[in-house]
């Protein structure tokens, strides 16, 4: 091989070293990779760095450390939820639902009770399955690790995760069989707790309340349109019977929808969850097979007689407990 | 987008400190535009999510912007449908590259200017300000599963081709593991061509997708540019395992079959993913490139007829690919590839539509070779030419805002087709570093200040003496896209 006359091939490098050089000297030294966005109001001047505090994750046997996701919470997620957390990216104000702001800690999908504090692997779970009907996309091309990272990263923006504890997961008891009567008490109940006055007898998302609800930092916000998706549908947290159980029991914190925990019994809920995917019309599944034997019709439900040695010892357990 | 061609204007000597002037210049440029860019790419403006999301730096892809695109450029959130997005929304981003560069071009045929007549070999070198071609894409879906892709390119000229066309039906069966795209496609390769980091006319392309040995007369083996076909592909629900199998028309996805009308090829790469904790998502796979050729034409007062290729003959090219991460800020992708043609191919037939173009009025082979059934024979002891090769390409991402790059191929021929030729005839070896800066990184615009420097080095294929040939470029521009 010849080689190139050493004269020609240094003064190459050196064309390519010193622009290099003086670029990166300025990159650095101006601070450039600490800048927000380029939405910054040009009076407004570059922002302090983001102080990363040393917050932890353990998922299983993975423990996440904040200070290693800083590079892929500016990659992946700070567009939409901000360099801060505080959900104020600089496409915030295009997306429809709002990026979550993590410096209030109030999340959607948990397995813990209103007003507490995620578990952990309630928001790695919900890096790694996105949020349907929204911008969140499903982030399961990420290791493990990095999910785990960006979750012990999130706890940066909020004092309460060094103040507070996260809140005990509920307990799901068994799923009863799907049953006529199981969907019919799960009308009932769509009913007398006034599901549908947000989400419209036929679960469309379109009742009487529906236009006039608004998240807690006043966005407005819709409700969630049962009958609108297929088999792939999801719903926010989750597609199982087991996610549909868990939302009524804990609530979407920082929306309209409450928590039932202190209002339904466990077995209550699971007809409600029976009723609910019944709403699901174009989805195939036992609760529509159920239906559909019954050509469709759900019969009023009829309340039985209190059984006399009924212990509701399980009542006290907000969440179920069996 | 397709590198400019290579100049050959005649050397201007530049001193040292006019080039650092020019380096300055566009560095302080730089800073000043920094802060006005306000763009809309297309795919990041429908989604709303920065160009890092989906590039490790942009065109590059990083695993989430690869399962984007398996899925059809669809995120998978029910608002893929064009019916979720603002009706004025329209999906239309368009690049182009303005440049500074030196190109040192060794060996090159030059008339004598002794007095003597005739050509020597000499250094051309040249520098200035120039353009990169332009490219318009325009792509998303047309509805839930239903998606598109659609480029038209130019050269520096403005002299515009269709790079893409294509359309595509995703998750069919309502699985992921099968999705059909029919057109003008650019290949599954793991590390694609149309994603390159570099700029440079050797540097802008990987040479291993692109070899062929030095006479060699194969029209169809170029891994690196888009090809006409059709392609089934599959991946699993997280990306991690990745199949894909495509038929191609042995046309060098040029337009209006130029070569033969019956000619094929296959495409067919799989890889598997694998979660290495800290480490990152490393990923293996293979790929195997093979089909047939024409090497025979009908003429028409001695031109070829356009399509009319036939005696198909054999080629193939074969190998593994790997990407490696180490942590958040290393990365390194190796390429193999053991490629073979036919011995015919290897005695100078198949291209004989551009050999003619080239060579008017030449009707001797080599360079014009047509393989006239009944009476062309092939060369005694003539052998099916053969070669291996690799490519090592890390690189260091400081952030995602900059990152530092490196590349180095080689490719060395195992067998020559005719014996008797040196055995290292066509070797090639070449060396790129460079780094890519984003000054700003939103989900409206891409916009990035690129520096880069190449060698590129080839055994005996100088045009006079048959020696070797070395050729330089350093470059530095704005890459923008918007």
């Amino acid at each position: 091989m010849n080689s190139l006359k050493p004269i020609h091939f240094i003064g190459a490098i050196l064309f390519t070293a010193v622009p290099c050089s003086v670029m990166l000297g300025l990159v650095f030294g101006a601070g450039f990779t600490a800048r927000a966005t380029a939405q910054e109001a040009p009076d407004v001047g570059p922002k302090p760095p983001i102080a990363i505090k040393p917050m932890e994750s353990h998922i299983g046997n993975i423990t996440g450390h904040a200070a290693a996701a800083k590079s892929d919470f500016r990659r992946y997620c700070a567009g939409c939820h901000g360099e801060y957390g505080d959900g104020n990216g600089e496409n915030a104000v295009w997306l429809d639902p709002k990026p979550r702001d993590f410096t209030i800690a109030a999340f959607k999908c948990r397995s813990t009770l209103t007003g507490t504090l995620p578990t952990d692997e309630d928001l790695f779970d919900t890096i790694g399955r996105g949020l349907t009907n929204s911008n969140m996309p499903v982030w399961n091309t990420f290791t493990k690790q990095q999910r785990a990272d960006l979750v012990a990263y999130i706890k940066i923006f909020s004092p309460r995760w060094e103040k507070e504890k996260a809140g005990e997961p509920i307990k799901i008891p068994a799923e009863p069989p799907v049953t006529l009567e199981s969907i019919s008490h799960g009308k009932a109940l769509f009913t007398k707790l006034e599901c549908w006055k947000c989400h419209g007898t036929h679960g469309e998302g379109d009742g009487p309340s529906a236009s006039t609800l608004t998240d807690s930092k006043d966005n407005p916000i819709r409700p969630y349109n049962f009958a609108l998706g297929k088999n792939d549908s999801r719903f926010k947290c989750g597609n199982t019977n087991q996610d549909i159980y868990k939302i009524f029991m804990t609530g979407v914190d920082g929306t309209p929808m409450p928590s039932f925990a202190d209002v339904i019994q466990p077995n209550d809920a699971w007809d409600l969850v029976h009723f609910l995917r019944t709403l699901q019309v174009n989805r195939h599944g036992k609760e529509n097979e159920v239906l559909s034997a019954a050509h469709g019709v759900i019969p009023a439900y009829v309340e039985k007689a209190p059984a006399a040695a009924a212990a509701p010892a399980d009542s006290k357990s907000p969440g179920g407990g069996q | 987008m397709r590198m400019w061609a290579q100049s050959h204007l005649c050397q201007k000597p530049r001193s040292a400190s006019s080039v650092l002037a020019a380096a300055f210049a566009l560095f302080f440029l730089i800073l000043g535009a920094s802060q006005s860019a306000s763009a809309l790419p297309a795919f990041a403006r429908k989604y709303g999510l920065r160009c890092s999301a989906c590039h490790e730096s942009w065109p590059m892809l990083n695993y989430f912007g690869q399962k984007f695109k398996d899925n059809g450029y669809q995120l998978m959130n029910d608002r893929d449908a064009p019916i979720w997005q603002n009706p004025g929304y329209w999906p239309v981003t368009f690049r182009i590259t303005p440049i500074w560069h030196r190109v040192s071009l060794g060996k090159q045929a030059v008339d004598s200017t002794s007095g003597e007549g005739g050509q020597i070999e000499q250094r051309v070198t040249s520098s200035g300000f120039d353009l990169s071609g332009l490219d318009f894409h325009t792509g998303g879906t047309l509805e839930k599963n239903f998606s598109f892709y659609v480029l038209p390119s130019s050269n520096s000229f403005a002299s515009f081709h269709f790079e893409t066309v294509m359309g595509r039906l995703d998750n069919l069966a309502g699985s992921p593991w099968f999705n059909v795209k029919f057109g003008k496609f650019e290949l599954d390769n793991l590390l694609s061509e149309k994603r390159i980091l570099t700029l440079t006319a050797n540097g802008g392309i990987y040479q291993l997708y692109h070899f062929i040995p030095a006479g060699d007369g194969n029209p169809f083996a170029q891994m690196g540019d888009n090809q006409l076909g059709v392609e089934v592909m599959g991946h699993s629900y997280n990306d991690r395992t990745r199949y894909s199998v495509s038929l191609l028309s042995s046309n060098d996805g040029q337009v209006g079959l130029p070569y033969g009308s019956e000619s094929y090829s296959t495409f067919i790469t799989a890889s598997q993913a694998f979660d290495a904790g800290k480490l990152g998502v490393d990923r293996v796979g293979f790929y195997l490139f093979a089909g047939q050729a024409p090497t025979s034409y009908l003429t028409n007062l001695g031109a070829p007829i356009s399509g009319s290729g036939t005696q198909n003959k054999g080629f193939s090219r074969e190998g593994f690919v790997g990407q490696f991460y180490f942590g958040q800020h290393a990365d390194v992708t190796v390429v193999t590839q053991h490629g073979e043609d036919s011995a015919w191919f290897g005695q100078g037939y198949g291209d004989f539509v551009d050999q003619y173009a080239s060579h008017p009025g030449v009707t001797t082979c080599p360079p014009v070779c047509n393989n006239i059934p009944g009476v062309t024979t092939l060369a005694a002891g003539a052998r099916n030419p053969s070669w291996n090769g690799v490519l090592i390409e890390p690189h260091y991402v400081y952030s995602p805002q900059l990152l530092f790059l490196a590349r180095y191929e080689t490719i060395r021929m195992s067998q020559q087709s005719t014996p008797g030729t040196r055995s290292d005839l066509g070797n090639v070896d070449t060396y790129t570093v460079g780094y890519r800066y984003n000054p700003f990184m939103t989900s409206r615009a891409g916009f990035a200040w690129h520096n880069e420097f190449n060698i590129f080095h080839q055994v005996g294929t100088s045009p006079l003496t048959s020696t070797n040939i070395n050729t330089s470029e350093l470059l530095m521009g704005f890459d923008f896209d918007f």
